[in-house]
Parts: C-alpha cells; sequence; structure tokens
C-alpha cells in the first residue's frame, strides 16, 4: 500500500522536477517523506555533481603531488637503505670469505715448506748413513781380502809341504811293509 | 518524521541544503560529507608521514600500506605501465573507501548511497580508459573488442557482445557500489527502526528489541566488510579496466 503511494509520489515527482525550471527546485528543501527517492531525485544531480568534481578534483591534486610522492620517497629511502645494508655485509662477507682463503693458502704453503724441510732432512740423514756404511762396508771387504790373501798364503804354504809329507808317510808305510828299503828309492 | 516512532529507512539518503549558495551549486549533506571525506583522507595522509621515519610510527604504517596495497593491486592487474594511473586509482579507492565507511557512523550522510555519484565515478573511469585508450593505440585500441585467436567467421557474433559488455562497464561497475551501499544502509536502518519500534512497546517489547539490536550490531560488522570489498571491488575493476586501455589486445 505505502510502497505504490511512494512510487506513484517518485513517478509525479520525477515530472514535476523535470517539468519545473531551475529556480524553485526542490534542491533547498529538506527531503520530506513522500516525496521522491532521494538518490533517483534528479533535482539534486547538479548540486551532487558539482561538488563531486571540486572535492575529487581537490583529492587527486592533494593526492598525486603530495601525498603519494611523499610516501614513494619514503618507502624508496627505505629501500635503498636496506639495499645498501645488505650490500655492505655481503662485502663483509665477501671479505671474511677472502681472508679465510688466504688464511688456508699460507696454512697449506706452510705445510708444504715443513714437509719438504723434513724430506732433504731425511735425505741427508740417508746420504749420511749411506756414506758410512759403504766405508764400513769398504773397511770390511777389505779386510776380508786380507784374511782371504792370508788363508791362500797359508793355504800355499800348507800345500808346498804336502810332498814332503807324502814322501814321509810313503817312507813310514813301506818300512812298515818291507822292514827295510828307502824311501828315497821307492818315491 | 510527525510520528516518533514512526522509522524512515529512506530518510537517510535525502539531501537537504545547508549553505543555499545557489541552486544548483546549494552546499548540502552530501556536500559536506564529501568535503569531509577528502579532508579526512588529505589530512591523515600527510599527518601520518609528515615525521617520513625511516622505522614508520603506526599511523605512517597504515599509509604506507594503503600505498602499497593499491600499488600492488594496480601492478598486478595493469603491468608496470599501468602505474601512471596509480594516483588516479588511488584516489578513486581512497574516496569510495572512506565514503563508504563514514556512512556506517550513525547520522552520518553515505555519498556512495547516490546513483550519481557511483555513475559520475564509473564514467570517469571509462572516460579515462576511452581517452588514454585512443591517445595511446589509435584506432589500434578497437581491437579489444576483436579476441585474438577467435576464428574469422565467429566475430560477428563475438564483437558485437564485447562492445555491449564494454557499454555495460560503466552501469555494472556503478549499480554495483550504489545497490550495495543503499541496500545495506536500508536494511540496517530497518533493523535499527524495529529496536525503536518495540522498544516503546512496553517491558515485553524491551526485550524483544534485544534480537534486532543483535541483528543491527552484526549487520554493522558485514556493512564495514561491504563497504571495503566494494572500494576494494571499483579500484579492482578500474585497474582491470585501465589495462585494457594499455593493452588493448588480450
Amino acid at each position: 500500500m505505502e510502497t505504490t503511494i511512494a512510487q506513484a509520489d517518485i513517478s509525479t515527482e520525477a515530472e514535476h522536477a523535470t517539468g519545473a525550471d531551475a529556480t524553485h527546485s526542490s534542491t533547498g528543501v529538506p527531503a520530506e517523506h513522500g516525496e521522491a527517492f532521494p538518490p533517483f531525485d534528479p533535482s539534486t544531480f547538479g548540486t551532487q555533481l558539482i561538488w563531486l568534481v571540486i572535492t575529487f578534483a581537490a583529492l587527486y591534486v592533494a593526492i598525486s603531488r603530495l601525498a603519494l610522492p611523499r610516501i614513494g620517497a619514503i618507502l624508496d629511502d627505505r629501500k635503498a637503505r636496506i639495499d645498501g645494508d645488505l650490500n655492505a655485509a655481503d662485502a663483509s662477507r665477501q671479505k671474511t670469505d677472502a681472508a679465510i682463503a688466504a688464511y688456508e693458502a699460507e696454512l697449506a704453503d706452510a705445510r708444504a715448506k715443513s714437509h719438504a724441510l723434513a724430506e732433504e732432512t731425511r735425505q741427508g740423514i740417508k746420504a749420511d748413513i749411506d756414506a758410512k756404511r759403504q766405508s764400513v762396508e769398504a773397511d770390511l771387504s777389505k779386510k776380508v781380502a786380507e784374511a782371504e790373501a792370508r788363508i791362500q798364503a797359508t793355504k800355499t804354504e800348507a800345500l808346498g809341504h804336502v810332498g814332503e809329507i807324502a814322501a814321509d808317510t810313503v817312507e813310514a808305510l813301506v818300512q812298515q811293509l818291507t822292514g827295510t828299503g828307502s824311501a828315497k828309492e821307492a818315491s | 518524521m510527525a510520528d516518533p516512532t514512526k522509522v524512515d529507512p529512506i530518510h537517510q539518503f535525502g539531501i537537504t541544503s545547508m549553505v543555499p549558495l545557489g541552486d544548483s551549486f546549494a552546499f548540502t549533506n552530501s556536500s559536506l560529507f564529501m568535503v569531509l571525506t577528502v579532508g579526512l583522507i588529505v589530512s591523515y595522509l600527510l599527518i601520518s608521514t609528515a615525521g617520513r621515519k625511516l622505522v614508520p610510527t603506526r599511523a605512517q604504517l597504515v599509509s604506507e600500506m594503503l600505498y602499497e596495497f593499491v600499488a600492488n593491486m594496480l601492478r598486478g592487474a595493469a603491468g608496470t605501465e599501468g602505474m601512471k594511473f596509480f594516483p588516479f586509482v588511488f584516489s578513486i579507492f581512497m574516496f569510495v573507501l572512506i565514503g563508504n565507511l563514514f556512512g556506517i557512523i550513525p547520522f552520518f550522510f553515505t555519498i556512495t548511497s547516490h546513483i550519481v555519484i557511483t555513475f559520475a565515478l564509473a564514467i570517469l573511469v571509462i572516460s579515462v580508459v576511452l581517452i588514454y585508450g585512443f591517445m595511446k593505440n589509435g584506432i589500434g585500441f578497437l581491437k579489444l573488442f576483436v579476441p585474438q585467436g577467435v576464428p574469422g567467421y565467429v566475430l560477428p557474433i563475438v564483437v558485437p557482445i564485447e562492445i555491449v559488455s564494454f557499454l555495460s562497464r560503466p552501469i555494472s561497475l556503478s549499480v554495483r557500489l550504489f545497490a550495495n551501499i543503499l541496500a545495506g544502509h536500508i536494511t540496517l536502518k530497518v533493523f535499527a527502526g524495529f529496536v525503536f519500534t518495540m522498544g516503546t512497546l512496553g517491558w515485553l517489547g524491551f526485550l524483544g528489541a534485544a534480537l534486532p539490536l543483535a541483528m543491527t550490531v552484526a549487520l554493522t560488522a558485514l556493512e564495514l566488510l561491504v563497504a571495503v570489498l566494494q572500494a576494494y571491488v571499483f579500484a579492482v575493476l578500474t585497474s582491470m579496466y585501465l589495462n585494457d586501455a594499455i593493452h588493448p589486445s588480450h
């Protein structure tokens, strides 16, 4: 019931508003119950549009000229600062890595040097030992040779006496066997 | 409103002249809330960021989050090229958002509950799309209506559909926001009216009024969601339409 009345009012009001000239449109009059449904009341469109244009233009200008550049600058500053700090941290890390690498290289170098030194010492000692052994061996072989020579001499000497001993033995044997005779003849 | 027990849910949308500056230029309650909306947005953004703190204060963080939220949304929808419209999209988003949120406060006028406002904003968006689209792409902007990879014999059907869908954009954009806000406010007012009407019916009605009161509280929360969501939807669609202007061949 009420809605139909309201709707009828809307249509009459709309006709009224379009028919009425600008001097007594209902803009200044408070909207009362039973008048046109306010969002569809064309008489208020003009003022709303004008104020929308004014306020939105002001908003756009203020936002694009002041607010957004400022916030953007704040965010950029922060990003630059964070990036700078990250870069510094990265540089420090690289420096640390380089120091570690240098330390390791030096350590390896020292190790190699000590190894070489040890090797050299070992070689020296070995050479020393070898020389000593050689001299001892030479000494020994000389002594062996001397001893062999002596043995050889003794042997030759002994062999020189063999004929004599054999003659004596034969003489003795002949004497034993014959009881007489001369050993000198027998031989 | 002669009868105080009679609640009129439409009354809240009435436009009343406050400073009569002439018939079409009158400063109305709607004008007042547009000015307040813009004033709040600008003063908040400027005051909260006045310190330019490297480590932001809470107020500054809100401004920064709004900035990055809209920036990411626009960049996601329209790419880096779309960032030249950032102030425009940000203004629209903030205007609709604060306009919607102001409307939830009792006795405050909701500027977005009037179709002329939402339609004007939608026309503004579409005008920017059209003007920039033709400026940047020339006649090639019309490729927007010719989807790629569609066989030629389907085009006579597809192109009119694309054109109609393009033409319906300002209507859907404006009516969506307007209808959501209008319906929400009427519902809220009707339930709040129940509280009032039942409260005048003696102690039984007083108890019974608890139900619509709870409903009003719940609806207010819902309206809060709708207010934010519709501002977001409006801004997202704006970004997507701008994307069409920048990259017309989809």
